[in-house]
């Protein structure tokens, strides 16, 4: 079995795997991290959305192979090492941006992209950046107002672009 | 955890009834620290199980050839309907109609056969693939058409009757009839059915599962195991979604991994893949509408007459309760002269239909406002000035067909705010002024009302029980038979104990809902979670107080009346105390400090062999304004605005109720208009992913979207604070988009023709309706 070597929240691990393996199942079984969910299994609803050099990807699309040498950033990393919460997360929670919150993580990553990506963002990009998330519970209204709250504290307050 | 505890003293209680408190789980949710089942640390030796399924909808099996499955790589054990020690039945009506393995006969394309459990889920995965299984076809009945034909039923139907139905039609100055089509929708909870099974000693196993209904779960595990209820624990934290997907439908996972569990010793967990979990699974179930309505010259019904035939599936599951339920909502908020309404549950070679968010209520619903449709084109009105004509009255015209005096409606005085804050009538004759002008592009509206009943109909389900522990330090600790899909309700229960004891919310730890600490509970259903588990729970908490009222007034020598509880103190005479002090003396003193509660609904009873009765506490009330635009060259539309005005009585969580009542609308909106579930002939459901079948995505969700709950209208029945249920009325809300697509559809008509748009309005159907308008009524305009 070949062994993948990825930088995963700041922390770089090397791991053994079969070639198939896909990053979400390396994530979740591998290093437990289980806050990437896996809802689909088709790469259609975007639970499984993290950041890959950056980049928001879907994990149940993507082998652990390819992300050999790249950095992983997953919703457990997104919160400062104290607690503090990313401005995106805060924006979620105060915002009641979540009902039974299977998507929440996928959204709160995409939504970490479309923020850092998109200089000033409007509902209408949000709308459009969020095609791929599905959220069956609440609507997106919180969802989108979240967002667009959570983008301009992230711009007030540039975080630091965790293992990035 | 113990800083969580806050020791000050505060003039209000954080988290009390009535405040906009956030979910509990919220700060986990968005840290990815909350655990759905396959989020939890597998325990040693895990087995993973999955499920080998029938290729074909009808058809004998004349060989099962598991050789191959069973010498697949990392293969363990392979379970058959040969190797169930009990009953091989998990339907919920123990009618024996519902095989966990089926086993001569095959009744739907995606049914069980057989069950393997490997080291690995691939290795499970892969296995189910080598069986060999010789069918011999049947024919299948697969639609409708084919159902009705055959006739035959999953259940007993039902029939409402309220005066001469037959005879008021035939005296009405008009009349009209004709059939209406509504398609089914798949539930797609994101997190998919799932179920952990952890063998005990003995006889013994827990079962972690994804249900609404953790003492059905037990139940059935029990009676496939050939043992006692007492041996299964089943415990639910939370669900990733479950919208009524979970009420039954949970059993089968749960059955199978513990009946593996407790066969091979080792714990067992199965996760379907998505696609089979939406082949095995029941769907919200489609229905043929006929009706016949009599109606005078201003739009006054008379008389109506429906017939509901339903797409049950091969088995009886909760179809009966599901028809009986469109019946009760066939009147929606109109008040009929005389009717009949009957059900028709019909069994077909699909999926087994269940429960979905409103409960065949939103069936009735459309049927009703279809037939209020039809009127108003037939005369040449706007749809909204027929509806209000025929809205109950309140102390006359308020009878249901079912008998029940409605006591509390308040449908008119909210229909008419919402008509004038949103302007209705401005809006509607700028559109049609609009649509003068745009040849292609068309635009509608439409305002429809919703009046939805709450209760289970089946009355021994409306009770609820509760748990209350208050430990040494002060710190509660609550627990009740209802479970949290994201709607929640353990936030509400949670508050509603805090303004009880007048402690702050975080003083108060949300327990997973386990049958180990409240048995025979009910499934949370119905809308009716936090009514029936708030008043249980209160009344736990309400014994607890009592004994602290007690203590606190023997040992300070004041009478009871100078014990009050302030926030996070008590007041005993002139002294103050705060609550944690007074708990520990209380502990010293031999007070005992855990009790149960209890609630069972008052008022409610139903007859329903006479179709007589009192099904419901109450009734909640909503309106909806829609407005779209439709593309009536493609049949493509977006919908503009919506406007909400919705009855949650004295809210106990206004952001969670908005956001039930968000969440509903769109989820309804999916459902009259995107989502479309295709079976071919043969019976295979093609639209088995999400790549097939479209549920609403961010960018579908109106554009304009105003919620607001109307407001100084407390329930006047005593339900838990005066709130009312909120979990699934606002879906019915979404009927306003059908209505208002049919609107922009009719235009190409001049209005003059009913379009007849049945639901799911997917851009084909609405181009069709377009075309049929057209044929009808002559030539398209010139480019
Ligand atoms: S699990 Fe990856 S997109 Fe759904």
């Amino acid at each position: 079995m070949p062994t993948v070597t990825i930088t995963v929240n700041g922390n770089t691990v090397s791991r053994a795997v079969e070639g198939r393996t896909l990053l979400v199942h390396f994530l979740r079984e591998q290093l437990g991290l289980t806050g990437t969910h896996v809802g689909c299994d088709t790469s259609q609803c975007g639970a499984c959305v993290v950041l890959v050099d950056g980049r928001s990807i879907k994990s149940c699309t993507m082998l652990a192979a390819q992300a050999d040498g790249r950095e992983v950033t997953t919703i457990e990393g997104l919160a400062a090492a104290d607690g503090t919460l990313h401005p995106m997360q805060a924006a979620f929670r105060q915002h009641h941006g979540l009902q039974y919150g299977f998507c929440t993580p996928g959204m709160v990553m995409s939504a970490v992209e479309l923020a850092r990506t998109t200089p000033h963002l409007t509902e209408q990009a949000v709308r459009d950046g969020l095609e791929g998330n599905i959220c069956r519970c609440t609507g997106y209204h919180n969802i989108v107002k979240a967002i667009l709250a959570g983008a301009e504290a992230m711009q007030v307050e540039p975080v630091a672009q965790a293992a990035e | 955890m113990r800083d969580d505890i806050p020791t000050g003293i505060a003039s209000e209680i954080s988290g009390g009834a009535g405040v906009e408190q956030r979910h509990d789980s919220a700060r986990k949710h968005v840290t990815g620290q909350a655990r759905y089942i396959d989020d939890l640390p597998e325990p040693a030796g895990l087995l993973h199980v999955q499920l080998g399924l029938s290729a074909r909808a009808h058809a004998r099996i004349l060989a099962l050839d598991l050789d191959a499955v069973r010498s697949a790589p990392g293969v363990v054990a392979v379970f058959t309907a040969a190797d169930i020690p009990g009953a091989n039945d998990i339907g919920c009506m123990l009618r024996d109609d519902e095989p966990l393995f089926a086993t001569d006969t095959v009744r739907y394309h995606g049914q069980p056969l057989f069950a393997v459990a490997a080291e690995t889920r691939a290795q499970a995965r892969f296995a189910v693939t080598r069986a060999r299984i010789d069918y011999q076809d049947q024919e299948p009945v697969i639609d409708l058409t084919r159902a009705r034909a055959a006739a035959t039923r999953v259940w007993p139907p039902m029939t409402l009757a309220r005066g001469d139905a037959a005879a008021a039609i035939a005296a009405a100055p008009r009349r009209l009839s004709g059939r209406l089509r509504i398609g089914g929708q798949e539930h797609f909870y994101l997190e998919g059915q799932i179920a952990l099974a952890i063998p005990g000693e003995d006889d013994e196993v827990t079962v972690l599962s994804s249900t609404q209904h953790p003492s059905e779960v037990q139940h059935i595990v029990a009676h496939i195991l050939n043992v006692a209820d007492n041996a299964v624990t089943v415990e639910v934290r939370r669900m990733g979604g479950a919208f009524g997907g979970k009420e039954t439908q949970a059993n089968l996972f749960a059955a199978a991994t513990a009946l593996v569990a407790k066969a091979t010793g080792r714990a067992a967990k199965l996760r379907p893949d998505r696609d089979d979990d939406m082949a095995i699974t029941g769907k919200r179930h489609d229905f043929e509408v006929d009706y016949t309505v009599g109606f005078d010259d201003d739009g006054m019904i008379q008389g109506v007459s429906y017939l509901f035939a339903a797409r049950c599936g091969f088995a009886a599951d909760l179809s009966g309760p599901v028809t009986d339920r469109a019946l009760f909502h066939c009147d929606n908020g109109y008040y009929y002269d005389a009717v009949t309404a009957s059900s028709d549950p019909l069994m077909t070679n699909t999926v087994s239909n269940t429960a979905f968010r409103g409960f065949g209520g939103p069936q009735g619903m459309v049927a009703a406002e279809r037939v209020i449709e039809e009127v108003a084109f037939a005369l040449g009105l706007d749809p909204l000035t027929v509806r209000k004509r025929n809205f109950y009255g309140t102390t006359s015209r308020n009878v249901t067909p079912y008998h029940q005096v409605v006591e509390d409606n308040i449908l008119p005085e909210l229909v008419a705010e919402l008509e004038h804050s949103a302007d209705y009538a401005g809006r509607r004759a700028a559109i049609r002024a609009a649509n003068a002008a745009s040849p292609w592009l068309r635009r509608g509206i439409a305002l429809t009302p919703v009046k939805f009943g709450i209760a289970f109909t089946a009355t021994a389900y409306n009770q609820a029980g509760a748990l209350i522990h208050i430990y040494k330090d002060g710190s509660i600790h609550l627990n009740h038979g209802g479970t949290e899909m994201g709607q929640g309700l353990y936030t509400k229960v949670a508050q509603i104990v805090a303004a009880e004891f007048q402690v702050d919310i975080e003083r108060i730890r949300i327990t997973a809902t386990t049958t180990g600490k409240v048995p025979n509970t009910s499934a949370t259903a119905a809308s009716s979670g936090t009514d029936l588990n708030g008043k249980a729970a209160q009344q736990a908490a309400q014994t607890l107080k009592a004994r602290l009222v007690a203590f606190a007034a023997a040992s300070g020598g004041v009478s009871e009346d100078d014990v009050v509880f302030l926030p996070n103190r008590v007041r005993i005479g002139a002294r103050e105390t705060p609550f944690a002090t007074l708990v520990s003396q209380a502990y010293l003193a031999r007070v005992p400090l855990s009790a149960t509660g209890f609630y069972r609904t008052p008022k409610i009873h139903w007859d329903r062999a006479v179709g007589h009765g009192r099904p419901f506490l109450y009734f909640v009330y909503g309106a909806a304004i829609s407005e779209v635009t439709v593309d009536t060259l493609t049949g493509e539309y977006r919908v503009d605005r919506v406007d909400i005005l919705h009855d949650c009585g004295r809210s106990l969580n206004p952001a969670i109720d908005r956001g039930q009542i968000e969440g509903g609308f769109v989820q309804g909106m999916g459902w009259l208009t995107t989502e479309e579930l295709w079976w071919d002939s043969a019976g295979r459901l093609r639209t088995h992913a999400p790549s097939t079948y479209k549920i609403p995505a961010c960018g579908d969700r109106p554009a304009v979207f105003n919620v607001r709950m109307i407001e100084g209208r407390p329930n006047r029945e005593d339900t838990v604070f005066r709130s009312k249920a909120v979990g699934e009325p606002p879906l019915m809300l979404a009927i306003s988009v059908l209505h208002a697509l049919s609107d922009a559809i009719a235009s190409v008509g001049d209005h003059r023709l009913c379009p007849r748009l049945d639901p799911p309005a997917t851009p084909e159907a609405v181009l069709a309706a377009i075309e049929s308008v057209r044929q009808r009524t002559g030539p398209p305009p010139e480019p």
